[in-house]
């Protein structure tokens, strides 16, 4: 419970710190940490407009898409603290609860039938495909170093052991912030700013979305961020007691939107045949984790 | 070439009699052009009908660059006529005679493509088509989701590649050749010339002004040229270093798409000071310097300048080493230097392609003729080229505008406004290149930021224009972005297109 109520606060603020970074860094004034969540009240208010083409699957697709989120944000413990829904196991339920919102969100966009939506749903197939390896190998060798397979047990056993166990949790961390940002769809694989549809990912598949369901998937993308933040922050927190855990919990979640910033207001984005080759490369280093704890453990040899 | 003793070679700027343009039969007006068109110092600036008598006559007008004189003939055809295409065996024609074909109903038979240039019917015209189960088309615009002007693109792609890609424009058309007629006023034309891109407002007024001046045998003063060049160049960064900022746009780098976006305001800021427009509007008037460039102005344009070129330099040596943006620049959308030349592609897209094409050395106007301007130009026609080449030629303006600033003429009472120069000059001061001369032809080509700007005119008996003729160099690049992005990703299509900057309006006038 505690993990769902702060990854509900900091996915308050999450888009907004990153857009204060962006703008702070470019000499701009810039919209304040509120803004994200304002524009998604405003995006209430409002009704939603449906295409003639469209069917049911496309005004289910939003809500399920947030479901997902929500749902896997509920296998998220807060340190040695288990999230609502904890068994053995649970974070391949956490992966594919994802995977079914994001599966939703693709046939979604391919309801509507626009060129555009099938070539942003084709480019967000694939970047997710690509981007799984890396979540499963990264988990994989942290459940081999505990011996656990679920999340509490794992961030509970990760803390206290060894320099390993820290060396492990920064390469993870590395790894799950990127994943954010591949999940995301934001720098360096998509560019959130962008109103060039033909360079977009995530931003094309949801053209034809408007109002509520738009409202709808700016949250869950929020919740998203603060999600793999609050992956990263349990690396972290697992035998701290929970009055340190609480602004520790934030400190890395300010971090690592503050470093979503700074990567996009520094960077170009990749060009979109570079992006495969990118995620690839993470769970090339997830794999490499997973070949050092087997190493280190003595099972390889 | 026993040829040429057919043809009148004219400068740059000049007038001449109607009755001294030698006519050619058709058939010999085509051989004519496919000889003078084989040659690669020569391009084709521009071809149009226009009525006269009975018929039409077709006008023919290449420039030389080496020779450094346009040469220009004639060529009279009945209304309707079929004719054999030159397009067919010269492709730099093509959309000069599609527009031919448009606007005055004449055949070009065994033309490659008949398109229309303008004139778009979407139920009737059939986009170019390709076969195959993978293939699929993708349609963008005519209405795009930034603040920009309306342009059809068709893509073929195979997934992500683009196989082909057709471009259709004309939803800008607003008959501004035809408004150039209609319009008698002076003022009325000069605003309508301001207005065919209004990016280029300066340039393009400057065409207009160098062709109504030469019409009625009127030479500016050296202070009046001097002012035309000064705003032209002073246009050319600005627009240079504003495009610089919407590449790293594209590309996502937040920093290059800052600093330049405001590099760009001092620039165009000064325009403000000096002439009341952040665009040069107003700037440039037929006969006259309505706004006097003040030593006041001269020490704020100093002092502006160096303070841009501090920042310029360093961001430009930032993009030009960064691994990121380069990755997203290099070898992305190249136009190759056959392909330049077979469209007859003018300006920056001419000068990436290796092709040495820059009206301010070849047909120097204004007061370029003695600044000796060297034109940049890069070998490999891909966008990091267009970038290289903006940030060169910004460069090479700063330094044509200092030396500008040291020969800085005096503006008198003639020509002067008040002494800040920020109003418009008492009317007493006005001076009028007088009235056109009739049954001439003046013709004025201009460098623009984007590139060569062709502006005709022809003149009745009675001093009135029959004809105006207008060429930007979008009319040509266009064909030259649709070369660029095949083989492409389609997600490079918007820095390829940013990368040229064309004008629909400049194209659809």
């Amino acid at each position: 419970m505690t993990s769902l109520i702060l990854i509900l606060i900091s996915a308050l603020f999450f888009n907004g710190i990153i857009g204060r970074v962006k703008s702070i860094s470019a000499g701009r004034k810039g919209p304040g940490v509120m803004q994200p969540i304002k524009d998604v009240i405003r995006l209430f208010h409002k009704g939603a407009v449906y295409s003639d083409v469209t069917g049911p699957v496309f005004k289910l697709a939003p809500a399920v898409y947030l479901a997902s989120v929500l749902i896997a944000c509920l296998c998220v413990p807060f340190g040695n603290k288990p999230g609502l829904i904890s068994f053995n196991g649970d974070f391949v339920f956490f992966a594919y609860a994802l995977a079914l919102g994001k599966f939703f969100c693709i046939i979604g966009a391919l309801d509507t039938g626009s060129s555009f939506e099938g070539m942003g749903a084709s480019r967000e197939a694939t970047y997710s495909m690509l981007a799984e390896p890396a979540f499963f190998l990264i988990m994989g060798s942290l459940a081999l170093m505990t011996g656990n397979t679920s999340f509490q047990d794992i961030f509970a056993e990760l803390h206290p052991s060894s320099p390993m166990s820290w060396a492990l949790a920064v390469i993870a961390a590395f790894v799950f912030l990127i994943l954010a940002m591949v999940e995301n769809s934001r720098m360096p694989v998509d560019d959130p700013k962008t109103h060039l549809e033909l360079t977009m990912i995530h931003e094309v598949m949801v053209l034809d979305n408007s109002g509520i369901d738009l409202g709808l998937i700016f949250v869950t993308g929020y919740l998203k961020f603060a999600m793999y933040a609050a992956l990263i922050a349990n690396l972290f927190i697992g035998s701290i007691p929970v009055g340190f855990g609480i602004p520790v919990f934030f400190v890395i979640q300010f971090a690592c939107a503050v470093i979503i910033g700074l990567n996009e207001s520094f960077t170009a984005r990749y060009r979109m045949n570079h992006n495969p080759q990118f995620i690839f490369t993470l769970a090339c280093i997830a794999l490499l984790a997973v070949f050092g704890v087997m190493l280190m453990s003595g099972q390889l040899v | 070439m026993p040829m040429n003793n057919n043809i009148l070679h004219i400068s740059n700027g000049s007038r001449v009699k109607v009755a001294e343009i030698p006519v050619l039969g058709y058939d010999g007006f085509r051989a004519t052009t496919l000889e003078l068109m084989s040659d690669k110092a020569r391009h084709c600036v521009s071809y149009f009908a226009y009525p006269c008598g009975e018929g039409l006559r077709l006008m023919m007008c290449i420039a030389d660059d080496n020779a450094h004189d346009i040469l220009v003939f004639a060529c009279d055809v009945e209304k309707g006529a079929k004719l054999a295409s030159a397009a067919s065996e010269c492709l730099a024609l093509e959309r000069y005679e599609r527009e031919i074909h448009e606007n005055w109903g004449l055949e070009f038979e065994g033309h490659p493509w008949y398109k229309p240039v303008r004139d778009f019917m979407p139920k009737k015209y059939k986009f170019f088509q390709m076969e195959g189960e993978e293939l699929h088309e993708v349609g963008v615009g005519p209405v795009h989701a930034g603040v920009i002007e309306p342009g059809h693109f068709r893509f073929i792609c195979n997934g992500e590649d683009v196989l082909h890609l057709e471009i259709q424009l004309g939803w800008q058309h607003r008959g501004t050749e035809h408004l150039m007629l209609e319009k008698k006023r002076l003022i009325e034309r000069v605003l309508l010339a301001e207005g065919i891109a209004g990016d280029t407002s300066v340039s393009h007024s400057t065409a207009f002004a160098t062709v109504w001046e030469s019409l009625c045998g009127f030479k500016p003063s050296e202070e009046v040229l001097w002012a035309r060049t000064l705003a032209a160049e002073l246009e050319r960064m600005a627009n240079h270093t504003g495009d610089l900022g919407a590449i790293c746009g594209d590309v996502a780098y937040q920093l290059g798409a800052a600093v330049y976006g405001r590099l760009r305001t001092p620039i165009v800021n000064f325009s403000q000071r000096w002439c009341g427009n952040r665009l040069g509007k107003g700037n440039v008037r037929p006969a006259y310097a309505p706004y006097a460039f003040t030593e006041e102005l001269k020490q704020q344009l100093l002092s502006d300048l160096a303070a841009y070129e501090r920042d310029f330099l360093e961001m430009c040596d930032k993009v030009q080493h960064f691994p990121s943006v380069l990755s997203r620049l290099d070898r992305t959308g190249v136009v190759s230097t056959e392909q330049a030349e077979s469209i007859g592609a003018v300006g920056m897209a001419a000068k990436c392609a290796g092709i040495c094409r820059d009206t301010r050395a070849s047909h120097p106007y204004g007061v370029y003729g003695s600044l000796d301007v060297q034109p940049v130009v890069k070998n490999t026609g891909d966008v990091l080229a267009r970038t290289e080449l903006r940030i060169d030629e910004v460069k090479q303006s700063l330094a044509i505008v200092r030396s500008l600033l040291e020969k800085m003429p005096s503006f008198d009472g003639a020509s002067a406004g008040s002494a800040s120069g920020s109003v418009r000059s008492a009317s007493g001061s006005v001076r009028s290149a007088g009235s056109p001369a009739g049954e001439s032809f003046a013709i004025a080509l201009t460098e623009g930021w984007r590139g060569e700007i062709c502006h005709c005119a022809i003149t009745g008996a009675d001093g009135e224009l029959v004809a105006y003729k207008i060429k930007d160099p979008s009319f040509h690049n266009w064909m030259a972005l649709a070369l660029a992005v095949r083989g492409n990703e389609i997600s490079d299509f918007p820095i390829c297109n940013k990368s040229f900057n064309l004008s629909y309006c400049g194209h659809d006038l």
